[in-house]
């Protein structure tokens, strides 16, 4: 029934634009609140590059104390005043202040929200043969959400006492007691605000996205038949919709134990000289509740990307992707497998060691579709013709950063080891690479890929390539050190390590020669995106117009006009005959061939 | 403000002098008749070249800082299950590494060989069952050693002590440890966080410690009874939040002293013996080479964690429960800095689990002594007992504490009248 109904929307939309001046199509309905699923997307997309400006800022400004401890910088003063950075050098609280909302904009507010809602609300639709989302309503209302929460995200820097300064994982009790640290009062309460608005935009969106995919696909879109980018950002939904609610119940129970005087979190604790008189309640509860969402968060940000990827690297290397369908059970396994790791964040946090070694192995196990994935897309290059696109040389750096920061996993989710280098710089770096770096490479590259079909013009491609090479150089340049630094043994989220010199000078050397290198190497990959922002916005305006399918790709998304139309295509939704991976398919005259072309005659499907 | 001035002009040329040249770029393109999809040969040859260069500078990166820092960072580990976390640790990075070079090499050798070459079709191969079981399955067998390898290792470092293994308590708070040492009995003794006092900083359980708490709960200088006073002082002008907040002092105080008052009750003094032997340690963690130590974690405040680098040995401390870690240190101070060849090296305990605005300076050195030296040092220290009786006696010849509170309410009177 909804695809029907969709279906004569979307004529009469498409009836409307040709016709001009149609009320629908009004400056605040087409632009601020559209309920059209590519500017939808765009307006994901605006926004998470903004909170990305943000936090690499952020970033920037914590890796100067690093580098330089207690030396006046011109760059912190500017930034950060004399209130939280007086004579030029960073203070203690707000250097925490600084990771702390450098981490949450970076994983929830750019790569979850900036990714999947971007690719997600522009792709699916597209990719399906659907005039739009299920309900376009809900879909403008979870960017809304998002929108509202980045808000109070980024004026939370500007609080008075500062922002949240617990770290992105807020665990309490030091997010709980106001008396703690200065940013733990309205800091701390905003942060809980923004993420209980967040999550609720999210749940929306995840529950539109998996709507969409399961009812709208297009005639002969069978679910075997869909792109690996919808079946990533499918699981990712339903990966949301499960884990999302989890962190709002720790999160509420976490504002009513600063606003309503409960003791969820709290026991038998004294603080600021004040002996509370909360009783009975977990500190580990939270952890529990907080990774169960957390870890398959790092799925979430990783899904969509490793999808994007998928598609770009089998379109560019003119192949078709390698085992599809084990990249669909990877996928699926992946994603249940997230379910039951989380413990592996806990290992030493004084839970049962035998539930510690249950972890372990569930979480080695997820090395395995893992492995499959790898191996599967670097089989895909093998014998190709690789197109070296800026989109796929961003997807190869992808592979190489799943690689480098997968094979590290292993040693943290090994219990026993990780109980030497828990909480380092090991851990930083491996996440960094893993999920930050793979995320953002898989972003980048779907912006680079799919521009032509958001914008209708194209990117500046030498532009790209510098990008990607100042990218990826800064990238292992910034995060191979650091596992050094780590197995080093020294603790992440430390304001200045010139403490080392106390009790191990050759460690106070090393660290602080490593953590120059960190620093420089940050500073130059956070320059080249500059490279990316005005190529970005130059290309809004002033990029040479794009063709309808620049890079001859099978999916549908290619079929519609350049131009955007209300409905996406102006007439009949094409039918699709075959799965979207009939790259140099032997026979054919083409070296692609579009989903919607019928078999010939005695044409076999894959 | 005119070095910002500067900045910004140079930014704004800047940027102008990109878009120029990109206008110049695009210009050239469109007399060429190529559009920016088009990859050119000359291009893509490039990147795949790029590609393969770039492979080799992370893997000359990659030796260089292997070379340079490596493993040594912290040394060698110096305690039993540090050496076998080290041991299992070396296994699983050559495993990792091999595994890093192996999909590496192929992934970037591949992006640099299969560049698009005219005439050159791609080979449409699109899955191979036999290929797919070999790196389902490999990749299990090896998963497969590493979680044994590992169980084994983890249930011997977190299983229990030994029975004659030395028990130490370590207290955690915003932004130091405190070290308790279990006495002659190696049993520590009781605690209760609501017996804290300045005289009983670790919350230590005896009838003596239950009735000083109850004592400065009562009659202390911000005690139920000054509160009272000044709250029912009707000449005490006060702001409305800061009686606010008094009373709800107040109204906690008095929930507390219940819970002392039943504790009082039920307390047996039996427990009181293993209690006062307890010797507590500040500043520095002194430890006996090639002895067990059984390590009890408290947390006053917020979660913090006990990390020893050098002993490969970690805990977090959570309030409102004991956390246990147990390990044998098996080289004195005195061999380390032989080892690393530097005399002014120190074992330390640090916190590793973010804790507050000082969290990067909360820590304790640790020394392993021989076990003479060890032996001597721990004669040297009084028990709980005697510091306890000692610290109660200093604070009791100046002045007695309830005439300390009558003075304070005194003042305020006149403070008051006046």
């Amino acid at each position: 029934m909804a695809a029907v109904a969709h279906d004569t929307h979307g004529h009469h939309d498409a009836h409307g634009h040709h016709d001009h001046g149609h009320h629908e199509e009004s400056f605040v309905s087409k632009y601020i609140f559209s309920e059209d699923h590519k500017m939808i997307g765009k307006q994901f997309l605006v926004t998470a590059v903004f909170m990305g400006i943000v936090a690499m800022l952020l970033s920037i400004l914590f890796r100067i104390q690093l580098a330089w401890p207690g030396e006046s910088s011109n760059f912190l003063s500017f930034f950060l005043g004399e209130t939280w950075a007086p004579g030029g050098v960073l203070k203690e609280d707000m250097y925490l202040g600084l990771v702390t909302i450098h981490g949450t904009i970076m994983v929830f507010f750019l790569l979850t929200g900036g990714l999947s809602g971007t690719f997600s609300n522009i792709l699916i639709p597209l990719q399906l043969g659907a005039r739009d989302m299920a309900s376009g309503f809900l879909n403008m209302l979870s960017y809304w959400f998002f929108c509202l929460s980045s808000i109070i995200m980024f004026v939370s820097l500007f609080v008075e006492t500062g922002p949240a300064m617990a770290g992105w994982t807020v665990y309490p009790p030091l997010s709980a007691l106001p008396q703690s640290i200065s940013g733990n009062g309205l800091g701390m309460t905003l942060w809980l605000f923004s993420m209980a608005i967040f999550i609720a935009g999210s749940l929306i969106g995840s529950l539109n996205y998996i709507v969409t995919v399961l009812n709208l696909r297009t005639t002969g879109m069978t679910m075997t038949r869909m792109p690996l980018t919808i079946w990533a950002f499918f699981v990712t939904a339903i990966l949301g919709v499960l884990s999302f609610p989890v962190l709002l119940s720790a999160a509420l129970l976490l504002i009513m134990d600063r606003l309503a005087g409960t003791s969820f979190y709290l026991s038998d604790i004294i603080v600021g000289g004040e002996m509370l008189t909360n009783h009975g309640g977990s500190p580990i509860l939270f952890q529990h509740l907080f990774w169960f969402l957390g870890h398959p968060e790092v799925y979430i940000v990783l899904l969509p990307a490793l999808g994007l990827s998928s598609e770009i690297i089998a379109t560019n290397a003119r192949k078709p992707i390698f085992g599809y369908r084990a990249m669909i059970g990877s996928i699926l396994a992946i994603g249940f497998l997230s379910f039951i790791v989380w413990g592996h964040h806990m290992f030493i946090t004084g839970m049962n060691p035998f539930l510690g070694s249950v972890f372990v192995f569930t979480t080695l196990l997820i090395a395995i579709p893992s492995a499959v994935k790898v191996f599967n897309y670097i089989t895909t290059l093998w014998k190709g013709s690789l197109v070296l696109t800026p989109a796929m040389l961003f997807a190869i750096g992808l592979v190489s950063t799943f690689i480098t920061g997968g094979v590290t996993g292993i040693i943290l989710a090994d219990s026993a080891l990780d109980i030497a280098i828990h909480d380092t710089y090991f851990v930083v770096a491996h996440f960094h690479i893993v999920m930050g770096m793979s995320a953002v490479f898989g972003m980048f590259g779907g912006v680079y890929h799919w521009f032509p079909k958001m914008y209708g013009r194209m990117m500046n491609t030498r532009l790209g390539y510098a990008h990607f090479w100042i990218t990826i150089v800064g990238a292992y340049g910034v995060f191979f050190p650091m596992h050094f630094v780590g197995l080093a043994g020294a603790p992440r989220r430390y304001y200045d390590y010139s403490v080392y010199n106390e009790f191990d000078t050759n460690s106070y050397d090393m660290i602080m020669d490593l953590n120059v290198i960190v620093t420089v190497f940050a500073i130059i990959a956070a320059l080249g995106q500059s490279l990316f922002l005005f190529n970005f916005f130059y290309s809004i305006y002033r990029g040479p117009k794009a063709p309808q399918n620049p890079w001859k790709s099978n999916t549908l998304e290619w079929t519609t006009p350049v131009e955007h139309v209300h409905g996406n295509w102006p007439g009949e939704i094409p039918t699709v005959y075959r799965w979207p991976y009939d790259y140099s398919k032997p026979g054919a005259e083409e070296d692609y061939i579009p989903q919607n072309v019928p078999l010939a005659e005695g044409e076999e499907e894959h | 403000m005119g070095g910002k001035l500067i900045t910004l002009i140079v930014i704004v040329l800047g940027v102008i002098a990109i878009a120029q040249l990109v206008r110049v770029y695009e210009l050239t393109s469109k007399l060429r008749n190529r559009g920016e999809h088009d990859i050119t040969e000359r291009d893509n040859n490039l990147n795949g070249k790029m590609m393969f260069g770039f492979m080799l500078a992370m893997y000359a990166f990659f030796f260089y800082l292997m070379a340079t820092f490596g493993w040594t960072g912290r040394g060698e580990a110096a305690s039993n299950i540090g050496k076998e976390t080290d041991w299992l640790l070396d296994l699983n990075f050559i495993i990792i590494i091999a595994v890093f070079f192996l999909t590496n090499t192929l992934l970037f050798y591949f992006s640099y060989k299969y560049v698009r070459k005219p005439g050159v079709k791609a080979l449409y191969f699109p899955h191979n069952n036999k290929l797919e079981m070999i790196w389902t399955i490999v990749p299990a067998c090896v998963l497969a050693v590493i979680i044994i390898l590992g169980l084994k290792k983890w249930n011997d470092a977190t299983g229990d002590a030994k029975k004659e293994a030395i028990r130490v308590e370590l207290f955690s708070k915003q932004f130091d440890w405190t070290a308790r040492y279990s006495g002659k009995d190696n049993q520590l003794g009781r605690f209760d966080y609501k017996l804290t006092t300045d005289n009983n900083e670790l919350a230590l359980l005896t009838a003596e410690t239950i009735d000083s708490a109850i004592a400065s709960m009562e009659n202390g200088p911000n005690g139920i009874k000054t509160l009272e006073s000044k709250l029912n002082d009707a000449k005490l002008m006060m702001i409305p939040e800061d009686r606010e907040k008094m009373e709800t002092d107040l109204s906690r105080k008095q929930r507390m002293i219940r819970l002392l008052y039943q504790m009082k009750e039920r307390h047996d003094n039996k427990s009181d013996k293993a209690v006062w032997d307890d010797v507590i340690q500040k500043d520095t963690l002194f430890l006996c080479v090639n002895k067990e130590y059984e390590f009890n974690f408290r947390a006053k405040d917020v979660i913090h964690s006990a990390f020893f680098p050098h002993f490969r040995a970690q805990m977090n401390t959570v309030p409102g429960m004991v956390t246990r870690f147990k390990f044998t240190p098996d080289i004195t101070t005195k061999d380390m800095r032989e080892r690393m060849n530097n005399p002014k090296f120190n074992y330390v305990l640090m916190c590793n689990k973010i804790c507050g605005g000082a969290h990067y300076k909360m820590k304790m050195i640790v020394v392993v002594l021989e076990e003479t030296q060890y032996k001597s040092w721990m004669a040297s220290k009084k028990s709980f007992k005697d510091s306890y009786f000692a610290a109660a006696a200093a604070a009791a010849a100046p002045a007695t504490m309830p005439a300390d509170s009558t003075a304070v309410a005194k003042d305020s009177v006149s403070v008051a009248m006046n």
